[in-house]
């Protein structure tokens, strides 16, 4: 274990940079931090933990990016993982640190700020004060113990009352150069206030090949009362990295978290989607896909926590793997005593495409209230021979007939992304991989 | 028989090497020859013969388990059943050895009872993907998502079908009318030297009925066949067959011509349930 590598840059860390800002800062991150030195790398005993060994991250020595390292990158070179819309409101990290050259904030609608946490802690002490570190638990989870240590890139949103965004923020986090040994500790921070509307992409890149950089990033969102955050990640590291990736969500009434998860780099990756239902009628609805081959080792585990009366909560997860590759799914539905009529469904279906590929799926309701509605299922399986025989007669070939299908297995829940360019980019990624198609469906 | 002798036997003679000529000219498309299958260790098909020439559409008719659904079935291809004895030549091919893909390129085509949802491929893209794949397989070169739009116009108004149900996922949350549909268009698409219809009518209200019926009618030609397999005679009002089969356990028990279908409506199918046995 390497902990004391972490204290020990947490001192220096403290002396050099992790002072600046707000005078409640500093305390938070050694609050963090000796939560870290507490709590440990999680082990497989811990039950959150049982189908995933960290002891890769563990391991190894990462750290933070000294700005030294910024590697230079121009527009041209970020261009293809735009989207094609040069126009949204976007902010790039490059290897963990906020790259205002390469970002467009400019364009802002009224009601609606969107900083880089420095700046934010520089001008919104009181915004941050409010909320940051109060939603993200640092006292339980390692990760997210140590991200609020180090924390001091990434974003922070601010959506007024009843404002409607239309366009999506985009939070491109890039690694590029020779970014091995990087530990990026990026902090992002959503507030949609009551009857606000928005849509948030965090997207997670590598221009770097096959470098084995860590990436620990934490994000929490507040839903005020009537508010809906559309929040999409997608996880693209490079295939030699780690990632642990944490939302977690706080809703007031009537508000509505809409997620899409997708992960399909990194050798070891773990997101985690949290959501605290606290307000009667709110809801969550969770869709994720996940895509793994190689020796890629991919966990997914998703919380729910329907916390008041009259809460919903829609899950659809599904995961395609091949080589050796391993894919976890843990979901978490927790329905409190005072949840009644809570409704919630969680479907997770898997399609293993080689022998070596493994899957665990640990659908888990706890449910202490009497008057819910909730389901689950778990399905783990190879090609509907129905379907492929359906082809096959109207002329399509064996071996075409089974990519189609297995294209049309992640499609099902691509069609949940309420983005167009990334609904359409996902399509054309997925048609690529599974059919070697260009383009077309 | 009375002896013929002179100018008349040679009359004869020659009118019968005529009737033969004709028969052998006949365009015939499939020829099944005391085919049996079964399914789960259970004999299901027991020796059936059959042929179909171009230019014709037979109706195969039974009770509930008589085999004409598994007939269908394994015409098709469909590796759920097990070919234990026969033959079965499409074309002068032995269609037994061919894959069900094979079968589809060849030109066989059978319409699904249960049409199976594909949620994430449009029936565009499949529909093109066949039709191309029928293509390649002929020679022909493939077509380009606007050509193929055009071929696809025509084909819509054929079977009264929104084009917005193009851009749809295949038969996603379609209704049932829209699944069977569906298979007539994609019939329809690809022009089958033989189309099967596999109790198409099963579970159609009377208007559905009619938009499958006018399709398989519209695409009727000398040069094709079709086997229409059904449970009730109201879908034969409205395709008219040149022949009419009964199956029963696993046997053609009676063949006749259209007027049979109505009989078996007045009669239902108690009355031929005797096995072929009696018959053999």
């Amino acid at each position: 274990m390497t902990q004391p590598v972490y204290m020990q840059e947490f001192r220096e860390f403290a002396a050099n940079g992790g002072g600046e800002g707000p005078s409640w800062l500093l305390p938070l991150r050694r609050s963090a931090i000796d939560r870290f030195a507490a709590l440990g790398f999680p082990t497989p005993k811990n039950e959150d933990w049982h189908f995933t060994s960290v002891s890769p991250i563990a391991e190894r020595e990462f750290r933070v990016a000294p700005a030294a390292r910024i590697v230079k990158l121009s527009p041209a070179d970020i261009a293809p993982l735009t989207f094609g819309r040069a126009d949204w409101i976007r902010l790039v990290f490059v290897n963990g640190r906020f790259s205002s050259t390469l970002s467009s904030m400019a364009q802002l609608p009224a009601g609606v700020r969107v900083l880089d946490l420095a700046t934010a802690a520089r001008d919104e002490p009181g915004l941050l004060e409010r909320h940051l570190g109060k939603i993200a638990d640092y006292q339980h989870t390692a990760f997210t113990a140590l991200n609020t240590a180090f924390m001091r890139d990434g974003a922070v949103i601010h959506i007024s009352p009843n404002v409607e965004l239309d366009t999506p923020v985009h939070l491109l986090f890039l690694s590029a150069g020779d970014a091995s040994g990087n530990a990026a500790h990026l902090r992002t921070l959503i507030v949609a206030e009551h009857h606000a509307r928005a849509t948030v992409i965090e997207s997670y890149a590598a221009l770097s090949g096959a470098a084995g950089y860590f990436t620990n990033a934490v994000t929490e969102a507040v839903l005020g009362d009537g508010a809906t955050l559309a929040h999409i990640k997608l996880q693209g590291e490079s295939e030699r990295a780690f990632h642990v990736g944490t939302l977690q969500a706080r809703q007031a009434r009537d508000s509505h978290l809409v997620s899409f998860s997708y992960a399909a780099g990194g050798e070891l990756a773990r997101t985690n989607i949290y959501t605290f239902l606290g307000g009667d009628g709110s809801g969550a609805t969770l869709h994720g896909l996940y895509l793994l081959d190689g020796t890629q080792h991919v966990d997914q585990q998703t919380r729910i926590e329907h916390a008041s009366p009259n809460t919903f909560s829609r899950e659809v997860y599904k995961g395609i793997l091949d080589g050796a590759s391993h894919g976890v799914f843990n979901g978490q539905v927790y329905v409190r005593p005072e949840a009644q009529k809570t409704d919630g469904k969680q479907e997770n279906n898997n399609l293993l495409l080689s022998p070596q590929a493994r899957v665990d799926t640990k659908p888990q309701l706890e449910i202490y209230a009497d008057d819910v509605k909730c389901t689950h299922g778990a399905t783990v399986g190879r090609l509907d021979e129905v379907a492929l025989f359906y082809m096959k007669s109207r002329g399509i070939g064996a071996d075409m007939a089974r990519k189609l299908l297995t294209y049309a297995f992640a499609a099902g829940v691509i069609e949940a992304v309420g983005v167009a360019e990334i609904r359409t980019e996902l399509q054309a990624l997925t048609l690529k991989r599974f059919t070697g198609a260009a383009a077309g469906l | 028989m009375r002896p013929v002798i002179g100018g008349r036997l040679l009359v004869v003679g020659y009118w019968w090497l005529v009737v033969e000529q004709y028969q052998l000219g006949r365009d015939n498309v499939l020829d099944i020859r005391n085919l049996q299958a079964r399914v789960a260790g259970n004999d299901i098909l027991k020796g059936i013969t059959l042929t179909v020439n171009a230019g014709e559409v037979h109706a195969v008719m039974g009770p509930n388990g008589s085999g004409k659904s598994t007939l269908a079935q394994v015409l098709a291809g469909n590796p759920v059943y097990e070919v234990t004895g026969g033959t079965v030549t499409f074309d002068g091919r032995d269609l037994l050895a061919l894959q069900p893909e094979e079968r589809a390129q060849a030109g066989v085509f059978m319409a699904f009872q249960y049409p199976v949802e594909i949620p994430g491929v449009s029936n565009a893209y499949f529909l093109r993907s066949a039709y191309n794949e029928l293509r390649k397989a002929r020679g022909q070169d493939e077509v380009d998502p606007l050509e193929f739009l055009d071929i696809m116009e025509k084909n819509l108004t054929l079977v009264d079908m929104d084009p917005a149900m193009l851009n749809r996922s295949v038969n996603a949350g379609f209704s049932g009318g829209e699944k069977k549909r569906n298979e007539i268009l994609q019939m329809a698409v690809l022009r089958p030297r033989l189309a099967i219809l596999d109790e198409t009518d099963s579970g159609l209200d009377i208007d559905a009925l009619r938009v499958v019926a006018d399709g398989v009618n519209t695409l009727r030609r000398p040069d094709n066949a079709a086997i229409v397999v059904t449970h009730y005679q109201r879908l034969l009002n409205h395709i008219v067959p040149d022949f009419v089969h009964v199956l029963s356990a696993g046997r053609i028990v009676k063949s006749g011509g259209k007027e049979l279908a109505l009989e078996l409506e007045e009669k239902g199918y108690d009355w031929l349930e005797a096995p072929a046995e009696a018959l053999a």
